[in-house]
C-alpha cells in the first residue's frame, strides 16, 4: 500500500512541477469552528529545492493521463510515460497530513485531462468539497481550471478554491496552434472572464447583502511558456499586460521552457538550457509593471522589441532616457524616485518619510539600503557636488557592468567551474 | 561634553531595559551606555551604575511610549527587543530618549540612527519568525501530539504563538526553543508554557545531525515522513539546478530540524 502510494506521489509531483505558481498569498480564510487551517496573507514557503524554488503547496496533478496531445506538455497523449491517478480520498490524505505536520500551506490541484473537460473537473472539485466540508480544511487551495469544463462546474469550485488559475501557455495564439492544435487563446480567456464577472457580481452583491460567499479570494492567475516559440518579449510583456488589465489577473508567471520533447523538432532540443536568464529580465519587467508605475510600452515597443539581457529592464530604461535624470531626491515626487535604478519601493518610501526630517545625504541613502554604486550615476542629494559632467549613457552602461557579474554569468557560461 | 558618559548595567529584561530609561529621565543622564549585570567589560572611565528592574517604573514608561507611539511602532519596539542583542537595547534605549525628547512624532525620522536600527533589527527578528512559521515540522507521536524542537537566532516563539494557535485548533502541539529552554505547548484549549529536557526527545541534539527522536511515534509517521521526502526530490528540476539560491533560502543551520534535508554520517 505504502510503496503504492510513493509511487503515484513520484509520478504526479513530477509531473506537475513545470507549473511555477506556488503563491499561497493573498486570501483571508479564517479558520472556523475549531477546524484545521488557516491561511496566512502573505502566504509562507515552507522549503526550497535544489533549483532555489520555493515549495509553498502541495502541488500535483491528479491524473497524468491526457487526451490531448501538446508538444511541450510532459504529460502530452503520445508521450511515453508512466501513467497514475490518485484516488479523492488519497488526495485528501496527503494534503491532510502534510498540512498537520506543518509541511505546507495548502494543496495546488492540476489534472490532465481523462476523458473529459467536465469528467476531469468534476473529480477535482469533488476533492475541494471534500476537504472543505468534510475535514473543515481552510488552508489555501488552488486549483487550475481544465479548459473547456461547463461554467457550472467553475462556478462552483470558485466557492472553495482560493485561487484559481488557467494557462495561456504560449504567448502567441500562432504559437499555441503549432504546438497545441485542441487549445485556444479564446477558450481560456472565456474561462478567465466567467471567474472575473462573477467575482465582479459578488462585489455588487456585497453592497446590498451582508453575506456573500467567499469566491475565489486570492483572484486568478496564468502562465506562459517563453523560449519554446519564436515570441519577442514585447508579444510576452504586452500579452501579460493584456491580461492584468482584461481579466484582473494577481499574477502572470513565465516560465522557461525547459526541452522535454525529443521527437518534435520546432521545440527546442532536449538538453539545451532553459532560458532562466530571459525569465529573470521578464519577471523584472512584471514587477516594474506591477509596482513602479510603468506603462508596458515604457519596457519594451516596436523600437525596442526585446529585454536587454545584460543590464536589468529598469536600468535600461533609465539610460535609454536620460533627460529624465539626475532625479532630484530632495525634492522630485514618489513616483519619479521609485524609477532610479537602485532604489526600490522600500527605500523610496523611506526617501520620502526621512526627508520630511532633514535634507537628504549620501551616507543616509547608504544606510536606508538604497544600492548607491548604481543610483549614484542618476540622482543629486543635498551633498552631491554642485558641478557635475554629464555623463553619456554608454558610459554609465559600461560603468555599472565593470562593477558586478550577473549572478546568472557562471551558471550560463559554457567554461566548466572547477569549484574554487 | 567631556568625562560624562555613564554605564547602566541590567539584566537584560524588558522590565529592566524600560527602567533603564526611567532612570535616565530622572537623573538626566541621556548620554548612557548599556551594560548586561553578567558582562565583564568595564569602561575605562565610565561611571558604572546598576539599575535594578522595577516593575512600576517600566509600566510608567511602557504606557508613556504607548502614547507617544502608533501600534505598529510598538511593535517594532519589541521586535527589535527579542533580537536579544545588546546593540539593540542600546538602540531602543536612545530611541526613548529621542521620542521623550522630541514634540513632534520622530517615529520615522529614519536619518536618526537608533530609528534606523530598529527598523533594521525589526526585519531581522521578523524574519526569523517567519522562518520559524515556515521551517518548523512536527512530528506526530504514539499520543497524538504534534511535536518539534527549534532552535531559531532570536527569541521569536512569542511571536509564533498566534499563528499556530490559529492555524491548529484540533490538535495538540508543542514547539519547544532548545537554546532558550521553553515551549509553547497547546492542549486543545490554551497555549501553556513548558519546559523539558531535549536532549531526551532528540537524540542528535549534540553531534548536528538531523534530528531522530527517540519517542514513540504514531504509526503512519515514519510514512508521511517519507512520502513529504519523495515529493520534495520529486519538484525539483535538475536542469535548472541552483545551490547557491537553495543555501540562501534554506541556510545550513536549519537543514538538521528540516526532515526533507538529511544530516548523517
Amino acid at each position: 500500500m505504502s510503496d503504492r502510494i510513493r509511487e503515484k506521489l513520484q509520478i504526479l509531483a513530477d509531473a506537475a512541477k513545470y507549473d511555477v505558481s506556488c503563491s499561497s498569498s493573498g486570501s483571508d480564510r479564517k479558520n472556523k469552528d475549531k477546524g484545521l487551517g488557516d491561511a496566512s496573507h502573505s502566504g509562507i514557503c515552507h522549503s526550497y529545492t535544489e533549483d532555489g524554488r520555493c515549495v509553498s503547496l502541495l502541488k500535483i496533478l491528479f491524473s497524468n493521463v491526457c487526451i490531448f496531445d501538446c508538444a511541450y506538455c510532459v504529460s502530452r497523449r503520445s508521450n511515453d510515460v508512466q501513467r497514475a491517478a490518485f484516488t479523492v480520498q488519497e488526495v485528501v490524505d496527503l494534503t491532510i497530513n502534510f498540512y498537520r505536520r506543518n509541511y505546507i500551506e495548502g494543496l495546488f490541484l492540476s489534472s490532465g485531462i481523462f476523458k473529459s473537460a467536465d469528467h476531469t473537473m468534476e473529480r477535482m472539485l469533488q476533492v475541494v468539497k471534500k476537504l472543505r466540508l468534510e475535514e473543515n480544511f481552510n488552508g489555501y487551495i488552488h486549483l487550475k481550471t481544465i479548459p473547456g469544463a461547463s461554467p457550472e462546474l467553475i462556478h462552483e469550485a470558485g466557492l472553495y478554491a482560493d485561487r484559481m488559475s488557467i494557462n495561456l501557455e504560449m504567448p502567441t495564439e500562432i504559437g499555441l496552434k503549432t504546438f497545441a492544435p485542441e487549445k485556444s487563446h479564446q477558450e481560456v480567456q472565456k474561462d478567465l472572464g466567467l471567474v472575473r464577472d462573477r467575482l465582479i457580481q459578488l462585489k455588487d452583491e456585497r453592497q446590498i447583502i451582508k453575506h456573500v460567499p467567499k469566491y475565489v479570494p486570492a483572484g486568478q492567475t496564468t502562465q506562459m511558456v517563453v523560449g519554446a516559440h519564436q515570441e519577442s518579449d514585447q508579444d510576452v510583456l504586452f500579452m501579460a499586460d493584456k491580461h492584468y488589465k482584461e481579466f484582473k489577473l494577481k499574477r502572470v508567471y513565465f516560465s522557461g521552457y525547459i526541452p522535454i520533447n525529443t521527437e518534435n523538432n520546432h521545440l527546442p532540443a532536449v538538453g539545451s538550457a532553459p532560458p532562466l536568464l530571459r525569465e529573470n529580465r521578464l519577471y523584472q519587467s512584471d514587477w516594474l509593471m506591477r509596482f513602479y508605475g510603468f506603462q508596458v510600452n515604457e519596457i519594451v515597443n516596436e523600437k525596442h522589441p526585446n529585454l536587454d539581457l545584460d543590464v536589468d529592464p529598469k536600468l535600461s530604461w533609465a539610460l535609454r532616457h536620460p533627460e529624465q535624470f539626475p532625479v532630484d531626491l530632495n525634492r522630485a515626487d514618489y513616483q519619479m524616485i521609485l524609477r532610479v535604478p537602485g532604489i526600490g519601493v522600500k527605500s523610496a518610501k523611506k526617501i520620502v518619510q526621512a526627508r520630511r526630517f532633514g535634507k537628504i545625504h549620501i551616507d543616509l541613502l547608504k544606510k536606508l539600503g538604497v544600492a548607491y554604486q548604481r543610483a549614484k550615476f542618476f540622482i543629486r542629494c543635498e551633498d552631491s557636488p554642485k558641478f557635475q559632467k554629464e555623463l553619456s549613457s554608454s558610459f554609465i552602461r559600461q560603468q555599472i557592468l565593470t562593477q558586478g557579474s550577473s549572478k546568472y554569468v557562471q551558471q550560463l557560461s559554457p567554461q566548466l567551474s572547477l569549484g574554487f | 561634553m567631556f568625562n560624562d558618559e555613564v554605564a547602566y548595567y541590567f539584566d537584560g529584561s524588558m522590565v529592566g531595559l524600560l527602567s533603564c530609561v526611567f532612570r535616565a529621565f530622572q537623573f538626566k543622564e541621556l548620554q548612557v551606555r548599556l551594560c548586561l549585570n553578567d558582562a565583564a567589560q568595564h569602561g575605562l572611565f565610565a561611571d558604572k551604575i546598576e539599575v535594578s528592574s522595577n516593575d512600576q517604573y517600566a509600566e510608567r514608561v511602557w504606557s508613556a511610549l504607548q502614547k507617544k507611539l502608533s501600534s505598529a511602532s510598538l511593535r517594532q519596539f519589541y521586535f527589535a527587543y527579542l533580537s536579544e542583542s545588546l546593540d539593540a537595547y542600546q538602540h531602543l534605549f536612545n530611541y526613548c530618549i529621542y521620542v521623550f525628547s522630541s514634540h513632534s512624532s520622530v517615529e520615522k525620522d529614519y536619518s536618526n540612527p537608533s530609528v534606523l536600527a530598529i527598523a533594521q533589527w525589526t526585519k531581522k527578528v521578523g524574519r526569523e519568525k517567519h522562518r520559524m512559521e515556515a521551517f518548523i515540522r512536527f512530528k506526530k507521536t504514539k499520543d497524538e501530539l504534534f511535536l518539534s524542537l527549534v532552535r531559531p537566532d532570536f527569541n521569536v516563539l512569542p511571536l509564533i504563538q498566534s499563528h499556530f494557535k490559529r492555524r491548529y485548533q484540533d490538535q495538540r502541539w508543542l514547539i519547544y526553543d532548545e537554546k532558550r529552554k521553553f515551549g509553547l505547548y497547546y492542549d486543545l484549549q490554551e497555549v501553556h508554557e513548558v519546559s523539558l529536557e531535549a536532549s531526551e526527545v532528540d537524540r542528535n541534539l549534540k553531534n548536528g545531525m538531523s534530528q531522530s527522536f527517540q519517542l514513540e511515534l504514531d504509526e503512519q509517521e515514519v510514512l508521511y515522513d517519507q512520502l513529504w521526502k519523495d515529493y520534495f526530490k520529486s519538484v525539483n528540476i535538475t536542469e535548472r539546478q541552483n545551490i547557491k539560491l537553495h543555501v540562501q533560502y534554506l541556510p545550513k543551520r536549519y537543514w538538521r530540524y528540516l526532515n526533507e534535508k538529511l544530516i548523517e554520517y
